[in-house]
């Protein structure tokens, strides 16, 4: 059994973030943290690895430098790394990505026993969707927003986060996994492994590797193979403070009650 | 020549900033407040393998190097100068020693333990009546005929004690020899004779559990003597050596620790309508501060870079030591004043530093006795 994680380098937004003029992100002047979400995906994978000694294979898709995370990722405990790098694939949106890193889980090879895990959305895109884009690329089953996990097996059990309560789902193997920060808290790298970490393997999948994939087309992946184009970015105005009635006596009440009527609320 | 960290170096240094952070930062306060060994922590610091750091992986350890050591202590004594007292007196006070002078055999069963952070580790060498007078010990060890030794007396101020499972105790086995009669010898806690007595009330440090250790007939087999009989000063002034490059990373710490929170107060803290970063009398202190941090931190990497390619290291490791535990007790000293009132107060970490910092002038070599040790090598 392997746990193969999708995962992406984003910019760390706790500290300053810089825009450029045309509204995109200003990357290359941001420091760089490893996805929260993708973090929780990757605990789950180790410790999954802890419970039943199997791999775990952690795989991004980035310009060189994304190695950096890589590596420490193999320094958390992770065993192989993948990082899908090329021109090609430059200006990528969901869609195109999905394609991509499809591709490349697909190199690595799915097992029967396999699990992909992803984090439910990055902190800079916000969409949420590659991970499903993935598995249904892959033509797997895929539960999202996970909370708790289970695998006995070939047989996983998921508690499926909603805003209002929760589901229960059992799939099988192989099947892609989202994970959202309930799931579990994300351990450190360790010294061990910090020392270890750059004699693991770490493959470069370039256009060249995945070419041969019919996911891989010249009109499915990079700026070209994106259906999604941002026309404008902006930061919405922030909203005016509420309006805080405290009580509940009946003159409150009534108070609430009509504003509630005055904005047709009610 | 490169000052640059590696990239384990430097990915060391973010996983002890994230540690540092993360766990130790929410209890140091508590730590102090209650002088309550913090074992959660130590636990976890065996969990990331940070108690074995500098030591080989065939031996349990973390397959790193002392510079690494140095970061780790650093960072933790940004934020608590108990846990930078635990990293360092643990690795090189009690490990380093074994991995140096054991046996195999010794390794094996005592080192082993240690680094992979299973048992904490203690080392004993003062006593009332010998501080930096070590010929002055008191503690006898008798040597049996079937070659075995029976020890008595006690040690003072030894870090660790009763949290410590592994000491290594030195003794007289040669009196008339002074210095040279003390032999060096690994104990366990739970020896038949060998006590804890009383335990110190600090000024800093104060969750270290600091204390008494006492040897009543306490009989040690042939194969712990540590070394060879008659050689337990040199052990104990080279462990010392490589302790007081712990020492001058954990002042170090303290000293950075103390100066992020001078730096943010003062850019938040507003009088006569300015912030205190405007103030120029501040700002000069603050350069001031920095400076001698800087140059504290090249010294204790210098010291940690001799160390780890086998150059000479004794007064480097001294010199680090001297500057950074001074400049420790200046800095924290001028950040309580930064802070005013408030850095009078427990409601701001600045006055724990202050007495953390202290210390770092004290143990391991006095900073007169630094000051010694590097006359003595340039005076030779």
């Amino acid at each position: 059994m392997k746990v193969i994680v999708c995962v992406k380098q984003v910019p760390d937004t706790s500290g300053k973030v810089a825009v450029n003029p045309d509204g995109t992100l200003n990357r290359a002047s941001m420091a760089t943290i490893i996805n929260p979400d993708d973090k929780n995906a990757v605990e789950a994978a180790l410790t999954l690895k802890d419970n039943t000694g199997c791999k775990v294979v952690v795989v991004t898709m980035g310009p060189p430098p994304a190695e950096g995370m890589l590596r420490e990722l193999l320094a958390m405990g992770a065993d192989e790394a993948v990082l899908v790098s090329g021109r090609e694939f430059g200006g990528s949106d969901t869609f195109a990505t999905s394609q991509i890193l499809a591709a490349a889980v697909k190199k690595i090879g799915v097992d029967d026993d396999d699990i992909v895990m992803c984090g439910r959305q990055a902190i800079d895109g916000d969409t949420a969707q590659v991970g499903p884009q993935i598995a249904e690329k892959l033509g797997i089953p895929q539960i999202t927003y996970v909370a708790d996990l289970k695998v006995e097996g070939t047989k996983v059990t998921c508690k499926r986060m909603l805003e209002d309560g929760y589901m229960t789902i059992e799939t099988q193997t192989p099947c892609l996994l989202t994970a959202i920060k309930e799931l579990n808290t994300p351990r450190y790298m360790t010294v061990g492994g910090i020392f270890d970490c750059y004699n693991k393997p770490l493959a470069v999948y370039d256009y060249e590797a995945l070419k041969d994939d019919p996911l891989i087309e010249v009109d499915t992946i990079g700026l070209k193979g994106s259906p999604t184009n941002i026309y404008a970015s902006f930061t919405p105005p922030q909203k005016g403070a509420g309006t805080m009635l405290e009580g509940a006596d009946k003159g409150t009440c009534e108070k609430l009650a009509s504003i509630l009527l005055e904005k047709h609320i009610i | 020549m490169d000052f640059r960290l590696t990239k384990e170096q430097a990915m060391m240094q973010k996983l002890c900033r994230e540690f540092a952070v993360n766990e130790i930062e929410p209890i140091a306060a508590d730590t102090d407040a209650t002088e309550q060994y913090p074992w959660d922590l130590v636990h976890k610091l065996q969990k990331y393998g940070l108690l074995g750091i500098q030591f080989p992986k065939e031996l349990g350890g973390s397959g790193g190097d002392t510079i690494c050591y140095t970061i780790a202590i650093e960072e933790a004594s940004r934020f608590c100068g108990t846990t930078g007292c635990i990293l360092s007196s643990h690795a090189t006070l009690c490990a380093w020693p074994i991995f140096k002078y054991g046996t195999p055999e010794q390794k094996e069963k005592w080192l082993r333990p240690l680094i992979s952070g299973k048992k904490m580790g203690a080392f004993g060498l003062t006593e009332p009546n010998a501080g930096t007078d070590s010929a002055a010990q008191q503690t006898i060890a008798e040597k049996q005929e079937d070659g075995s030794y029976i020890i008595n007396g006690s040690k003072v101020f030894i870090t660790g004690a009763g949290c410590a499972e592994t000491y290594i105790v030195f003794a007289m086995t040669d009196k008339k020899l002074g210095n040279k009669g003390i032999s060096a010898f690994i104990m366990d806690i739970n020896d038949p004779g060998f006590s804890i007595g009383k335990i110190e009330h600090k000024m800093g440090i104060r969750g270290s559990q600091t204390g008494e250790l006492i040897f009543e007939n306490v009989h040690l087999p042939a194969d712990r003597l540590l070394g060879k009989e008659n050689g337990g000063f040199k052990i104990a002034m080279t462990t010392l050596d490589g302790g007081r490059i712990g020492i001058a990373s954990q002042a170090l710490g303290i000293a950075q620790g103390a100066l992020d929170q001078a730096i943010a107060y003062m850019k938040e803290r507003v009088q006569f309508r300015k912030p205190l970063s405007s103030f120029q009398g501040l700002q000069w202190m603050v350069a001031d501060m920095e400076t001698n941090i800087e140059a504290a931190r090249l010294l204790v990497r210098r010291a940690a870079f001799n160390k780890d390619h086998g150059l000479p290291y004794t007064k480097e490791a001294a010199m680090a030591k001297l500057f950074a535990a001074e400049t420790a007790m200046d800095v924290t000293t001028k950040c309580v004043q930064i802070f005013g009132g408030y850095g009078y107060t427990r409601e701001y970490p600045v006055e724990r530093m202050m007495r953390d910092a202290k210390i770092t002038e004290i143990y391991e070599g006095t900073s007169q006795v630094q000051r010694m040790v590097i006359a003595g090598q340039l005076l030779r």
